[in-house]
């Protein structure tokens, strides 16, 4: 601003040139703005097409205590595992950088194929370059006795997920 | 720069180094100088006009620069022919790459020489990389091309990224979720790196969420990575290309020096 009003004489400035061009200047100004906004917003979807984040995962029957299930785990990610405490369902997106690990029932460990991450069933991280513990996700019962699964909230710290909503006691 | 005042801002600007390496110097616009601007231009231009043959030894420049533009070429070409049969969604895409494979007439061929050309295109433009440093070429008056290569070099290996993902298999997916993941941690624009909360990034908002258009790897991504890899890469990727061999004519060749033989 302070330049353009050195470079204009006295008399011209507050003149009908000095409006027309601010009003010329600021509409190209603001054309460009608006347009390079527009473009980068459009990169950013309004609706996802991705699955829901909550599933029915059976009855608590279903699972035995001390058992790792791998039966929801290819169409929703998770395990579900029963202690003694509870079910909770643990989360199998690797806190590395998000691949999937693998139950191995034999070493009684989660290993991750793509850095080798090492878990735990309570998913504490024990090996490999994962900085924190699996998640689980927030889990209950509806009303006629089936497990629900809310992916969209989880918790990994020792304490606040093995209360509810992260374990489902039972008793 | 001792009386430094807004009105002199434009001519120390001009007078800076990083502009003059940009655009040398300005022309006085009499009638010569308005024709050299005209058949120096690399668009019209490809070649340069003289060149000593000194410079053109096999061991001084290793052909680095010249094969990867050769890849290039190829890239393009067999990747516009892969496109004919390749369709990027999600029930298609791996059964295409696999059709491309046995079924296709000389598809598997085609296939391999985009599969291998993207891997010797990656390591050729690092090949060539090391010579310029290796000769000095990188010092003024070339820092700008210098610049340049490097801008070039990270549009080859975003390509090869992009087109990672292409097939569709295991492999891609994962390397494609983890590179995206890394991208979480950029400062301010990812939502889990620093500063980041300051600005409200969250998972479906931040620079990772717009390169994947979605919150995982899935059939948005899929369809976004092959409009940049066919589309976008390559045609930003061909500009720069024109730059870089410009410069090279305007900052003359670094091996363009006499030699006894
Ligand atoms: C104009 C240039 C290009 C076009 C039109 C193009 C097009 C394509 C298409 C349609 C595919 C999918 C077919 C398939 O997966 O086999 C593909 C795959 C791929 N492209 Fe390109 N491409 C180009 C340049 C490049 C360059 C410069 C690179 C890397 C330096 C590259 C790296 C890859 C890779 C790694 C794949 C996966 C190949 C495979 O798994 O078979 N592409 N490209
Ligand atoms: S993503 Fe699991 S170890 Fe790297």
């Amino acid at each position: 601003m302070v330049r353009a009003a050195e470079a204009l004489s006295a008399e011209e400035q507050g003149t009908r040139r000095r409006l027309l061009s601010f009003l010329g200047w600021g509409s190209f100004v603001s054309f460009c703005g608006g347009v390079t906004v527009g473009s980068l917003r459009f990169f950013f979807p309004r609706i996802l097409y991705e699955p829901p984040q909550q599933f029915i995962a059976g009855k608590p029957e279903d699972y035995q205590i001390g058992e790792v299930s791998t039966r929801m785990k290819k169409e929703q990610r998770v395990w579900m595992i029963r202690s003694e405490k509870g079910i909770y369902a643990l989360i199998s997106v690797c806190t590395h950088l998000g691949c999937t690990p693998i139950w191995h029932p034999a070493e009684n460990r989660i290993k991750c194929p793509c850095h080798g991450s090492n878990f735990l069933v309570d998913g504490q991280n024990v090996a490999g370059p994962a900085p924190s513990p699996l998640f689980r996700a927030a889990i209950s019962l509806d009303l006629v006795g089936n497990i629900v699964v809310d992916k969209s909230q989880k918790e990994n710290q020792p304490g606040k997920r093995d209360e509810p909503p992260f374990t489902l006691p039972l008793t | 720069m001792a009386n430094l005042s807004l009105k002199n801002v434009p001519q120390v600007i001009v007078e800076s180094q990083v502009w003059k390496s940009i655009f040398r110097h300005g022309y006085t616009m009499n009638r010569r100088n308005r024709l050299l601007a005209i058949t120096n231009n690399v668009f019209y231009h490809i070649l340069p006009t003289k060149i000593s043959r000194y410079g053109m030894r096999m061991r001084f420049h290793w052909g680095a620069g010249i094969i990867t533009f050769y890849l290039f070429l190829i890239l393009t070409f067999t990747g516009v022919l892969l496109m004919f049969y390749y369709v990027p969604t999600v029930p298609r895409a791996y059964y295409d790459m696999k059709d491309l494979q046995h079924v296709v007439p000389f598809g598997n061929i085609l296939r391999n020489m985009h599969r291998y050309g993207a891997h010797a295109m990656v390591f050729m433009v690092m090949v060539h990389m090391a010579r310029t440093f290796y000769t000095s070429s990188y010092k003024p008056p070339r820092e700008f091309n210098w610049v340049v290569g490097v801008i070039l070099l990270n549009f080859t290996f975003l390509l090869s990224f992009s087109g990672y993902l292409l097939p569709w298999d295991q492999l891609a997916i994962w390397a494609v979720t983890v590179g995206a993941n890394m991208a979480r941690a950029t400062p301010l624009i990812g939502h889990e790196g620093p500063f980041a909360n300051l600005i409200g990034m969250k998972v479906n908002n931040d620079v990772r969420f717009a390169l994947l258009g979605g919150t995982t790897v899935g059939s948005a991504t899929l369809l976004r990575f092959y409009v940049l890899h066919c589309i976008a890469f390559p045609i930003i990727l061909t500009i720069f290309i024109v730059v870089h061999f410009w410069r090279v004519r305007r900052d003359g060749y670094s091996g363009d020096v006499p030699v006894r033989e």
